[in-house]
């Protein structure tokens, strides 16, 4: 009995994995895409987030929740892969990556006029901008804010910061935001 | 947006609604990005047509060095067998020519041996009324020999 039992329980387990697996993979990709905007490097990274999150699901207790738990290793991943690169991301990744300009360009044309939509544009690019002269840290708490609309709560259990740190980085990160958009007029 | 914990700055109107079109941008090119063939996808398709080249070029390489080998064998054999060929001519011209010798020769003492034959005949068909004289020939040589020693 006993190892149909375990069988059972691995069974479950795997079919619980694969519906995190379903329904967080969109946002774990979007956030590393819109940290590296490297579309082959986000996948690529996304595909390592969920592997090492299978190999470590059943030590997953549920303190926080699994997209959390998710987070926080992507963000992992992503500080390692710089770490390891020894690159000054925003500085080098011009070169190789996407550029800036062509991640602005993915707006969605909704009901706009030219008008609004150059003006959205505008705005993307100048946010993008900001974001390109943020800390790594910064600008993980401002995609996982802006992007992600995550409370500050879940901020700081992805990020391992204290609240009062994630409000600080927002803060200053909204009054660059503001600032650009501001000297641009 | 739907935050509990509203930040000060995130009531600007202006700030509000670039944060939002920054987001739609992020999710449109994120759903973009996700729609599209996946890396290993991708790679497999890139690597294919080159794979089946390889292959190819594989096959190609192998059905020339298997040829090169079986021409190389093919005029190693033929080289063998003229050489066989050459040496069972020269073998069959030597026994030729010992067989013509060994012929002359056996010839030629089948000539002595006649020759011999006759004279030994001959000088036996001395007519007997004649041979008192043919020894007294004979002994008066063997005096002369005698003689002159």
């Amino acid at each position: 009995m006993q190892p149909m039992a375990a069988g059972a329980a691995q069974e479950i387990a795997a079919r619980d994995f694969s519906r995190v697996v379903e329904s967080h993979r969109p946002q774990i990709f979007r956030f590393l895409l819109a940290s590296l905007r490297d579309v082959d490097l986000a996948e690529t990274l996304t595909q390592e987030c969920f592997l090492k999150a299978h190999r470590n699901w059943s030590r997953f207790r549920g303190d926080s929740s699994a997209m959390t738990w998710l987070m926080r290793i992507a963000i992992n991943l992503q500080k390692d892969h710089w770490r390891n690169r020894r690159l000054q991301f925003w500085r080098n990744t011009r070169a190789n990556a996407v550029d800036s300009d062509e991640a602005g360009d993915w707006l969605a044309s909704g009901e706009r006029t030219a008008e609004q939509q150059m003006l959205a544009r505008e705005q993307v690019a100048q946010v993008w901008k900001v974001v390109g002269r943020m800390s790594d840290r910064q600008r993980t708490v401002f995609l996982l804010r802006y992007v992600d609309e995550q409370e500050l709560r879940e901020i700081a259990q992805a990020t391992g910061l204290s609240e009062g740190t994630v409000k600080a980085h927002l803060s200053r990160a909204l009054g660059k935001v503001r600032a650009e958009l501001r000297g641009k007029r | 947006m739907s935050w509990n914990d509203r930040l000060a700055g995130e009531n600007d109107p202006e700030v509000k609604q670039a944060l939002r079109n920054f987001k739609a941008s992020v999710e449109s090119w994120s759903e973009a990005a996700m729609r599209r063939p996946s890396v290993s996808a991708r790679v497999a398709a890139k690597v294919a047509p080159r794979g089946w080249r390889v292959a190819a070029g594989w096959a190609l390489g192998c059905a020339v060095a298997a040829a090169s080998v079986a021409g190389a064998l093919y005029e190693r054999q033929h080289k063998q067998e003229m050489a066989r060929m050459a040496a069972a001519q020269a073998a069959a011209q030597k026994a030729a020519q010992e067989k013509l010798a060994v012929g002359q020769l056996s010839a030629r003492e089948t000539d002595q041996d006649l020759l011999a034959a006759v004279d030994n005949d001959i000088s036996r068909a001395v007519p007997a009324a004649m041979e008192p004289l043919a020894q007294m020939m004979d002994s008066g040589q063997a005096d002369d020999n005698g003689t002159k020693q």
